[in-house]
């Protein structure tokens, strides 16, 4: 085996003798792995943010809205006409085997008020399956019950974004509140969800049973009547399945047959999501790419510099040769340089990436996660192009003729 | 068996299309423990003739036998693992590794054979102490004068065991009383260690420490004589 030791001790010789040349050199490896830890760690940051967002909104999740009307051959928007009921989710709660949870909306923007405060804020009637469909749990009390659904009682759940505002740092249990001038007794608090990937404070908002919200604070044009269904499906392989069960489900219900146009829609709303996350991803992966082609720039910047260090040490070759050095004691002595340069700065290279992450993050504020698998790639990487643009240097003085080594001047 | 045997060795250098005959038809024999001076004017040939027994080259035509070894069959590496066990260079410029120390120009060669470091160090003190180097261990060469710089790089020469050693004009960048001093550890090394010394020069004086004297002209011995006083 060749003595690593004392190679290595002439390679950092060699490199310690020509400071700055080395210091330049290793500069293109340093930018190169810089560039690619904090081109991927904005990459994934944007694109985690992005996946907290889908689950922030409930995962696997599908939207019923109710089809458009049409008044006098002009066509409305979906959701205009109101053609979903209690009884269309009960059933596809019900009928549809891929669905797991279902939880009918109706909504509005209304006035709340608690002793002199008020604000203005989106009631949600639904129903305690819920919390399942948009996984959330509550920081403080109890949801509401099937039994407070049925007796269409007054009470409700209060979104953080409705306690700071009306509460202040107040406890809320058992507080009344006026909804459209009707007490409502608040049960529990509901926890801090953030922003939802359209950019809505998804904390704005109150809960209350679906038959209060129907009876009491929105009223119906026909009985039981909702505005959307949400529904959560058991895993995302049976969204697809669960969409389809829904519309046979619906079309049924609704007596509409295969040529009539449907009076409802439904939206996916993981799949819009993951396509933007794709999306993201890719973004990622191209800033990534183009990191990477200043690392190769070093390289080819090390190519340089080890092919004028042999030429410089053409009679030192020859010396080593005549007392006895293999071809490869010759290569390895050189690799052993290039490699020892390029690691190096590719250490060098991942603290400044760091750092110029962390900075991005703590100044301009973008989400950056440090990847320890960015991290080892890039060092990795680095390791392997001081191998690669070292080789053909170091192969180069091993083909070196001694005498003409020995002599060269 | 002699220790070095070339049979009719030729070399021809090709540059374009123009053939040199650098050597032709050289034919000796050396024993073991010989001091041979090789003179003859330059471009005659002894520059060639001593890189071939370096192992440094190969003739083109002709069979050279070190220690009963065939030169010809061997490939790159195992020339050099033979250089390595065999022969010690000494040359006019010194050819010292710059900013390396004295102690780690003398251990090159057992970097090479894998020599393990410690035994390494050893050998190299023992080689410079021999050489009356004590003490300059730690030097660069550039700190150190000519004489004491081609001192070290016979103590690099001989530190493996190698039975011959080659010096190609040693005393051509010292002054008179150096190259004496030189000239005498030659000296001392052949009869008291018995090593076979192969010197080129082309100065007389030099040759004189020698006990045989080859003379080149136009690639070719024209002298072999041998001398009874040293």
């Amino acid at each position: 085996m060749v003595d690593i030791n004392s190679t290595l001790k002439i390679s950092l010789r060699a490199l310690k003798v020509n400071k700055m040349r080395s210091i330049l050199t290793m500069l293109g490896i340093i930018i190169g792995v810089g560039a690619v830890i904090t081109m991927v760690a904005i990459g994934s940051g944007a694109s985690e943010r992005i996946s907290e967002q889908i689950s922030s909104i409930g995962s696997n999740l599908l939207i019923i809205l109710p089809g458009a009307t049409t008044s006098g051959g002009v066509r409305l928007g979906a959701g205009t006409q109101s053609t979903l009921t209690l009884d269309d989710a009960e059933a596809i709660q019900k009928e549809c085997p891929s669905v797991s949870d279902v939880a009918p909306v109706l909504n509005g923007i209304t006035q709340v008020v608690y002793g002199n405060q008020n604000w203005s804020t989106t009631v949600v009637g639904t129903t305690p399956s819920m919390l399942n469909v948009r996984d959330w749990n509550l920081s403080s009390g109890k949801p509401f019950t099937e039994q407070d659904v049925k007796s269409a009682t007054k009470v409700c759940l209060l979104g953080q974004t409705v306690v700071d505002n009306l509460f202040g740092d107040l406890d809320t249990t058992n507080q009344i509140i006026r909804i459209k001038k009707i007490p409502f007794t608040v049960i529990g608090v509901l926890e801090r969800k953030g922003q939802s990937p359209v950019g809505q404070d998804q904390d704005d908002t109150i809960y209350v049973p679906i038959t209060t919200a129907q009876k009491k604070l929105f009223g119906t044009h026909i009985p039981g009547m909702v505005r959307n269904i949400m529904v959560k499906a058991n895993s995302i392989e049976d969204l697809q399945k669960a969409e389809e069960q829904i519309t046979a489900l619906l079309k049924q219900r609704h007596h509409i047959s295969q040529k009539q146009e449907n009076d409802f829609t439904i939206r996916n709303l993981t799949q819009m999501m993951e396509a933007q996350e794709q999306s993201s991803r890719v973004m990622t992966l191209l800033l990534g790419a183009i990191a990477s082609v200043s690392l190769i720039v070093g390289g080819i910047g090390i190519m340089n510099i080890m092919l004028v260090s042999v030429t410089e040490r053409t009679r030192e070759i020859g010396v080593r040769m005549a007392v006895g050095a293999k071809m490869w004691d010759i290569r390895l002595q050189f690799l052993i340089e290039s490699i020892t340069l390029s690691l190096i700065g590719g250490i060098i290279g991942i603290i400044i990436g760091i750092s110029t992450s962390k900075l991005l993050s703590y100044f301009v504020g973008l989400p950056v996660i440090i990847s320890i698998y960015s991290i080892f790639i890039a060092f990795a990487f680095s390791g392997l192009v001081g191998i690669f643009f070292g080789f053909y240097p170091a192969y180069k003085a091993s083909l070196l003729n001694p005498i003409d080594a020995l002599r060269y001047e | 068996m002699s220790l070095i045997e070339t049979k009719q060795i030729t070399k021809i250098y090709k540059l374009g299309e123009i053939e040199l005959t650098a050597i032709s038809d050289v034919s000796i024999k050396v024993e073991k423990g010989e001091f041979v001076a090789i003179m003859g004017p330059s471009g005659s040939g002894k520059t060639t003739f001593m890189n071939i027994i370096g192992c440094l080259d190969k003739p083109t035509n002709g069979k050279y036998l070190l220690d009963g070894i065939d030169v010809e069959t061997l490939n790159r590496d195992e020339l050099a693992e033979l250089r390595n066990k065999k022969i010690g260079f000494v040359f006019q410029n010194f050819n010292l590794l710059p900013r390396t120390t004295a102690l780690e120009n003398v251990e090159l060669p057992m970097l090479y054979n894998r020599t393990p470091a410690k035994e390494r160090k050893t050998k190299a003190l023992n080689a410079l102490k021999m050489l009356g180097l004590e003490g300059k261990e730690k030097y660069y060469p550039n700190q150190l004068s000519g004489g004491q710089q081609q001192r070290i790089a016979i103590a690099r020469a001989l530190v493996n065991g190698a039975p011959i050693l080659l010096a190609d004009e040693p005393t051509g960048n010292l002054d008179t009383k150096t190259s004496t001093e030189i000239m005498e550890i030659f000296t001392r090394l052949n009869e008291e260690s018995g090593i076979t010394i192969f010197l080129v020069t082309h100065e007389p004086d030099i040759a004189n420490y020698s006990k045989r004297i080859i003379r080149f002209l136009d690639g070719r011995i024209i002298s072999d004589e041998r001398r009874s006083n040293g």
